[in-house]
């Protein structure tokens, strides 16, 4: 069914990405493809691997940002995969069903035995989330790994998405925005934690937190703290007379 | 967005298709066309070639294109879905128009039905056709009111020019059908001027700040690609057309498909038999060409929101 669930249940599990913290190491998208690749969208190809054009199946992708000018300017790392949107159009403009949101808890997922390979939902979604498997003919996307935040077989502390749990700098959490005492819910509370695209109208569940503001002083250069050599002494304050000439 | 040949080649071939199947359909049920048999063959023939060869290649698009009967389930959401379903149900009261009229002479009582529901069923696959398109919100050259209306009258426009082109060649050419073949030429025209007027005149929805949501901190620019090489998204979305060549192939597509047919559809209505049919002729190449080019600026000139992520404009 390609219709939205009319009933959605207890959970809308997401991610928090923090845009403060991210060091742009590119390791969880290197972690997804290590673990998806084996997982319920296994495998995630790649075509000319070894050589020039190379392309493949990647469900996380680091984009890296410069806001702001002069002084006032940063360098923002921007992990990106799927949002799990609660008004997922990919999903309402597939023809066949293999695009379905979960009623439980909110994932959109790809049955890849239903798929035809249309790429109509890469076109519907905004935020570029979709991945088209051009070896095995079907489309895949980030499953927020859900054959590792509900497998049993692993400890509790490891059912996380992939992504999240090698994060080096904790910059993604994970967990259920429907709760209002969870990790995400309040780093997005109290953070200000950002929709992407809202004018669309989507309703992406995944939150991204924004820099904080940065510590350096603005303005002129000339206000910064100068080196203290007031205590110097003569002597000193000579010899940097006469190294400054 | 990537101008697809297997995509351009559907909508417009089966576009045409479904025009002159309609147009069929309406006349000889109304008693415009005689019930000759070649000409049903040849008609209907040419329209049905013209839907099916599209929806086939439409269906070699598809990364797994065995699964195409699948397409058609989720017709409660989908207009993909809804367009599959009503393509094969229009193939029903089709296929019993073109037997009627080829094997039993007959474009009446119940065949002329047939014909007008086929008419019916026609116009509202090309109407589904153009709602897959419109319903893409990350597409704004797509996503607005001009795109259903550009692509049912060029249906309607290039199926009378088809029909002007058959009905001169049997001799059974009536004056609605080259006067009618005239009005669709211009109000294709005016719905195509005002649809590139509108898409040049509209600001992006969405920029680089909303899409990152770091707008509020200052002007977004893109440092760095998450990769040295195109991935899939960017080449399906991320083609691009300078604007100095998309402005030319408006020209083109203006003088191919619109003035051109417009003064030879004119010299068909106007004209004796044999010049009547050389002047079709000549409408249909140039329109088919035009239309081609038509279509395939629908897609160059088209940009997506996803696209913002690796510093292009939507």
């Amino acid at each position: 069914m390609t219709s939205l669930p009319e009933n959605r249940g207890p959970k809308r599990l997401g991610l928090v990405i923090d845009l403060d913290t991210c060091v742009g190491c590119h390791a969880c998208a290197t972690n997804c493809k290590e673990w998806n690749t084996s997982g319920h969208s296994a495998p995630l190809t790649d075509v000319n691997a070894y050589q020039a054009e190379q392309r493949g199946v990647w469900f996380n992708r680091v984009h890296t940002f410069e806001v702001g000018d002069q002084e006032g300017g940063r360098t923002v790392h921007f992990p990106k995969n799927c949002m799990h949107c609660e008004f997922p159009d990919c999903v309402t403009v597939c023809p066949t069903g293999a695009s379905y949101k979960r009623a439980e808890d909110g994932i959109v997922l790809v049955d890849h035995d239903k798929c035809i390979g249309c790429k109509l939902c890469s076109w519907a979604c905004p935020y570029g989330a979709r991945e088209f498997d051009e070896v095995e003919g079907v489309m895949k996307k980030c499953t927020l790994c859900i054959d590792k935040i509900y497998n049993k077989n692993l400890a509790e502390a490891d059912r996380v998405p992939a992504c999240v749990a090698t994060c080096p700098s904790k910059a993604r959490h994970f967990g259920d925005f429907n709760d209002p005492n969870s990790n995400v819910s309040r780093l997005t509370a109290e953070r200000g934690g950002m929709e992407l695209l809202p004018e669309l109208g989507y309703q992406p569940t995944s939150r991204y937190l924004p820099p904080r503001p940065g510590k350096r002083p603005q303005g002129d250069a000339a206000a910064l703290p100068k080196a203290a050599n007031g205590t110097a002494g003569r002597f000193l304050r000579w010899v940097d007379q006469m190294l400054s000439r | 967005m990537h101008p697809a040949y297997s995509v351009i080649f559907f909508t417009t071939a089966s576009g045409a298709g479904y025009g002159l199947l309609a147009l069929l359909g309406i006349f000889a049920a109304s008693g415009l066309l005689p019930a000759d048999r070649w000409l049903g063959v040849v008609g209907v023939g040419l329209a049905m070639t013209l839907i099916a060869g599209g929806l086939l290649s439409s269906v070699g698009h598809l990364g797994r294109p065995e699964r195409f009967l699948g397409a058609m389930r989720q017709w409660r959401s989908s207009w993909l879905a809804r367009e599959g379903v009503l393509a094969i149900l229009t193939f029903i009261p089709a296929g019993l128009f073109g037997i009627g009229w080829v094997f039993l002479n007959s474009t009446q009582g119940f065949f002329g039905w047939m014909g007008a529901l086929a008419a019916v069923l026609a116009g509202i696959t090309v109407w589904c056709t153009s709602m897959i398109y419109a319903s893409l919100k990350p597409i704004q050259q797509w996503h607005n009111v001009f795109v259903t209306p550009s692509y049912l009258v060029l249906g309607l426009m290039t199926g009378a020019l088809l029909l002007v082109l058959v009905t001169r060649a049997f001799g059974v050419y009536q004056g609605a059908f080259g006067w009618l073949a005239v009005l669709a030429v211009v109000a294709g025209w005016a719905v195509k001027t005002a649809y590139w007027r509108h898409i040049d005149g509209t600001r992006p929805r969405s920029t680089l700040g909303t899409a990152t949501g770091l707008g509020r901190l200052g002007t977004v620019r893109l440092l760095e690609m998450p990769h040295t090489e195109e991935n899939f998204l960017m080449k399906e979305m991320g083609f691009r057309i300078a604007r100095d060549h998309a402005t030319k192939l408006r020209r083109v597509a203006g003088l191919a498909l619109f003035a051109v047919p417009f003064v030879l559809a004119l010299a068909a209505a106007l004209g004796g038999p044999v010049v009547g049919t050389l002047a079709a002729a000549g409408a249909v190449l140039s329109a088919g060409l035009g239309v081609v080019v038509e279509r395939w600026l629908f897609f160059a000139e088209a940009r997506h929101t996803s696209m913002l992520y690796y510093g292009m404009a939507a």
